[in-house]
């Protein structure tokens, strides 16, 4: 197992190396100029661009400034926003519990109605349920998430009144943050009536974020669950005249699980790029609508560490679904 | 023991700082975060509606809802007869917010005016470079040409502030009443500084402004409360909220749905709901801005003036107005700058359309080819760049002349448009920094701005002489002239294309009264009520 491990660790060393020129190249490919971009409307004298240029480094050349972002982030300096002059790991720690929070309770929402509904499906192959569940998972899959969020926006908050619009709780709610969790905090600080509103504001958006990961894990569980409904194994449990509801919970699904857990993993990557999208629409102050907005600012310095610091979590997620998956799948530890 | 202790400190600051919101709340839904809290470091609008218009004043102020300067800290001033010398007499008695960071022992005085200028240009000031924040440029002081005009800050008494210029600059005084002349605490400044906090300055500000800051949570809400001390007196509303919400349509439902007091920029397609809604009212204006596409006038046959007319006679404005602004509607423009601005020449007329008549001088001319350049970027002067330059296109093409379409992402387009020998036609526009003419003739036709903003390349001598003189005079009626002549000029050149001025909106819940929309595109709540 501690083999498996480092094997693991190891390969993620060239996967590093590879991000970091894949962020710094990416938002230098952008087209646009940083300080142009920062000049606004007014323009820039070319003798202050000069100087500009000079005074963010941009002047120097390109694999001189790669070795500089490279040589910073190995001691742990992300950089200081262009914008807002503030340490990148700072507003990243203030914001990432949002997005965290958010695709927190949009896999949930998508675990809790995707497995269930795909194991029915399985089970009732060929029905109607069956039809229906896939046609809509397919709907689901292709949604355009900012369409589909203004939607739901302008139903249940304009038209019904049921949600509020967007943000994290209603304003009223006014709290110095501890885990920067606002479900934690409001619990913490015993205010029942601010974790409601948390609560309700956080509807939309993880059924918008969650949407995506609720088609891909019912499909997934539908088309692991017939497989392994075929097996060999479940048709002796069924001739030994076990219950079929005992067939399907413990000898079917504990196996059927195994590749959905990984599809579970592999959506840790779609809930952040999806909450690029989500975070805009409801004013969620998360990652994604920061790297949204200093990507239309030209910041180098945030879109290049963001993206490395998004990926480093990547990284770890999947490092640790693949630890999971040996752990409870032990065929692949000895392979 | 280090967690019990750190959770203990939260609960202590949770039982100051939790609970409901007091009496009397107007919430703005803002459009973006802002950079940060110190206006003198930042350059957008949504910047300084959270900082320099709700914490900071200036020596003057612009008139609430107009372009006209007025008394702000300073409650007069003088003018040398030689137009070099300021002497701004400031109010007595000014306090400096009093918040649980910083409690001031004196009141405002020529100090803070000398060091709030100081730091924007002194490299030996230590609130100037990297101790305070890094890489700062100081944008608004350099781009307003502040170091070439400013010879220096005095002060002569606690309450008396000298300005000299190197040349006589009538605009100085519409600049000062700008967000990036805000006045900040020199007391506040050097604590920050003797305590090693001085990046604190651009996020919890200090100012004399009818606000006080009282909490930032990065991207999502700012909280002030009115200023008991505000030497103008305490506002009517106890407390201010940003509720920031970048979507256009979401800003709008939050509004409808009474969770914002008043939103801005509505997009065009949600003005009809809007008008339907009885709870709301739609706040609009003449932006202080303008749509316009210059010609490279160095370039034949462009150089001459009848070809540039023959092109403008051939697009028809009326329709490409209506089809790029549909619902929200824009004023034609006639000149370069606005008709809410002083100098504003009425009699003044641009091109009208005329095919006919084009077709016969591009022909003549020999026009068969021109290059129309558009962006990406929806500005307030131009929502669609792209479909206008097709609009254009096809309107050309009636009258002989073929236009190539050249596509460049918005800041490569600018580079690119600004520079010398850049042929053709190119889309632009410009939103006015302070309602001076001077802001629209010299930054947008100098011949100092080619290069930089003149991007027709144009510099004609008697358009440079008047729009100089006019700067150089401080009397306004004499300006006044001035600049009537200047538009008269621009008319028979027509180094541009003149499209339009649009209007500016802003949406308001029907028990909020005071608000006033600006010219200027800043968002202000002095003044402003609400009715429970």
């Amino acid at each position: 197992m501690l083999r498996y491990l480092l094997n693991k660790i190891a390969l993620l060393i060239p996967t590093l190396v590879g991000i970091t020129i894949c962020a710094f190249a990416f938002v230098r490919l952008l087209p646009g100029d940083p300080i142009l971009a920062m000049a606004g409307e007014h323009g820039v004298a070319p003798a202050r661009y000069e100087e500009l240029k000079q005074q963010f480094g941009f002047d120097l050349p390109i694999w001189e400034q790669y070795a500089r972002y490279v040589g910073e982030v190995a001691t742990g300096d992300f950089g200081v926003s262009i914008s807002s002059k503030r340490p990148v790991i700072e507003e990243f720690k203030t914001l990432f519990p949002a997005t965290l929070e958010l695709s927190f309770f949009a896999m949930i929402f998508a675990m809790v109605l995707g497995i269930p509904a795909g194991i029915f499906a399985a089970v009732k192959r060929g029905s109607w349920f069956d039809q229906s569940l896939m046609g809509t998972a397919l709907v689901g899959y292709s949604m355009p998430i900012f369409w589909w969020g203004l939607l739901l926006i302008i139903f249940f908050s304009g038209y019904l009144g049921w949600t509020p619009v967007n943000g994290r709780i209603d304003l009223q709610y006014f709290f110095k943050p501890i885990t920067g969790f606002m479900t934690i905090d409001t619990l913490i600080y015993g205010k029942w009536a601010a974790f409601r509103s948390v609560l309700r504001h956080l509807v939309l958006p993880t059924i918008v974020l969650g949407t995506i990961p609720l088609a891909v894990i019912a499909r997934q569980t539908r088309s692991a669950m017939l497989e392994v409904l075929s097996e060999d194994y479940v048709r002796t449990a069924r001739a030994k005249g076990l219950s079929s509801a005992r067939v399907i919970g413990v000898h079917a699904l504990r196996n059927a699980l195994i590749p959905v857990v990984t599809t579970i993993g592999l959506q840790v990557s779609t809930l952040l790029a999806g909450a690029i999208l989500t975070e805009t629409i409801f004013s969620w102050p998360g990652i994604g609508r920061w790297m949204v907005e200093s990507i239309s600012k030209r910041d180098y310095v945030v879109v290049q560490s963001g993206l490395l610091l998004i990926a480093l979590i990547v990284m770890a997620v999947n490092l640790i679904v693949d630890v999971l998956y040996a752990v409870i799948n032990p065929r692949i530890r000895a392979a | 023991m280090k967690k019990t202790m750190t959770f203990a400190a939260a609960l202590l600051a949770a039982s100051v700082l939790s609970g409901v919101a007091s009496a009397k709340t107007l919430v703005y839904c803002s459009e973006a975060s802002p950079a940060n809290f110190d206006p003198g470091t930042t350059t957008g609008g949504n910047d300084f509606d959270a900082s320099s218009r709700t914490v900071y004043s200036r020596l003057v102020e612009f008139k609430h809802g107009g372009t006209e300067i007025e008394p702000g800290l300073a409650d007069k001033w003088e003018i040398s007869d030689d137009g070099l010398v300021y002497t701004f007499h400031l109010h007595p008695g000014v306090k400096f917010q009093t918040t649980d960071y910083f409690k001031p022992t004196r009141d405002l005085n020529a100090d803070d005016v000398v060091f709030s200028f100081d730091r924007q240009f002194n490299k030996e000031n230590p609130w100037n470079g990297d101790k305070y924040l890094p890489n700062l440029t100081w944008d608004y002081y350099t781009g307003m040409d502040m170091p070439k005009y400013v010879a220096k800050w005095e002060k002569v008494d606690d309450l008396t502030v000298k300005l000299t210029l190197t040349e006589p600059n009538a605009p100085m005084l519409a600049n000062l009443g700008m967000d990036f002349a805000s006045i900040v605490s020199k007391e506040y400044a050097d604590q920050l500084q003797k305590d090693g906090k001085m990046a604190d300055f651009s996020t919890k500000p200090i100012g004399t402004g009818p606000f006080q800051f009282v909490d930032y949570q990065l991207d999502s809400v700012i909280r002030y409360a009115a200023n008991p001390d505000y030497f103008k007196g305490k506002e009517k509303i106890d407390d201010l909220v940003f509720a920031i919400t970048p979507d256009a349509t979401a800003r709008i439902q939050k509004v409808l749905a009474g969770e914002c007091d008043v939103a801005p920029y509505p997009n065009p397609a949600d003005i009809g709901t809007i008008k339907a809604n009885k709870d709301v009212t739609l706040l609009d204006q003449a932006g202080l801005n303008i749509g316009y596409m210059s010609y490279n006038t160095t370039i034949p046959p462009l150089d001459k003036p009848e070809v540039r007319h023959a092109l403008n006679q051939a697009i028809d404005r009326e329709a490409l107005i209506k089809s790029l602004f549909q619902d929200a509607g824009a004023t034609p423009a006639e000149n370069l700058i606005p008709p809410t601005m002083w100098s504003w020449d009425k009699d003044v007329k641009t091109d009208a359309y005329n095919p006919d008549e084009a077709k016969k001088v591009l022909e003549a001319a020999g026009l068969k080819e021109i290059q129309l350049w558009a962006s990406d970027r929806v500005r307030p002067y131009n929502p669609n760049f792209q479909r206008a330059a097709e609009l254009i296109q096809a309107d050309w093409a009636k009258v002989g002349v073929k236009a190539e379409i050249v596509n460049y992402e918005w800041t490569k387009y600018r580079a690119e448009g600004k520079k010398k020998d850049r042929p053709g036609a190119f889309q632009i526009g410009w939103t006015g920094d302070n309602g001076d003419p001077d802001n629209f003739f010299a930054t947008l036709f100098a011949c100092s701005a080619i290069g930089v903003s003149n991007y027709s390349s144009w510099c004609d001598k008697d358009f440079e002489d008047l729009i100089q003189k006019a700067k150089k005079t401080s009397d306004q009626a004499e300006r006044t002239k001035l600049y009537e002549q200047a538009q008269v000029i621009f008319a028979k050149e027509a180094p541009a294309f003149l499209l339009a001025h649009s209007q500016v909106y802003a949406v308001v819940r029907n028990n909020v009264s005071g608000f006033k929309m600006d010219p200027l595109g800043i968002h202000r709540f002095d003044g402003v009520d609400k009715a429970e």
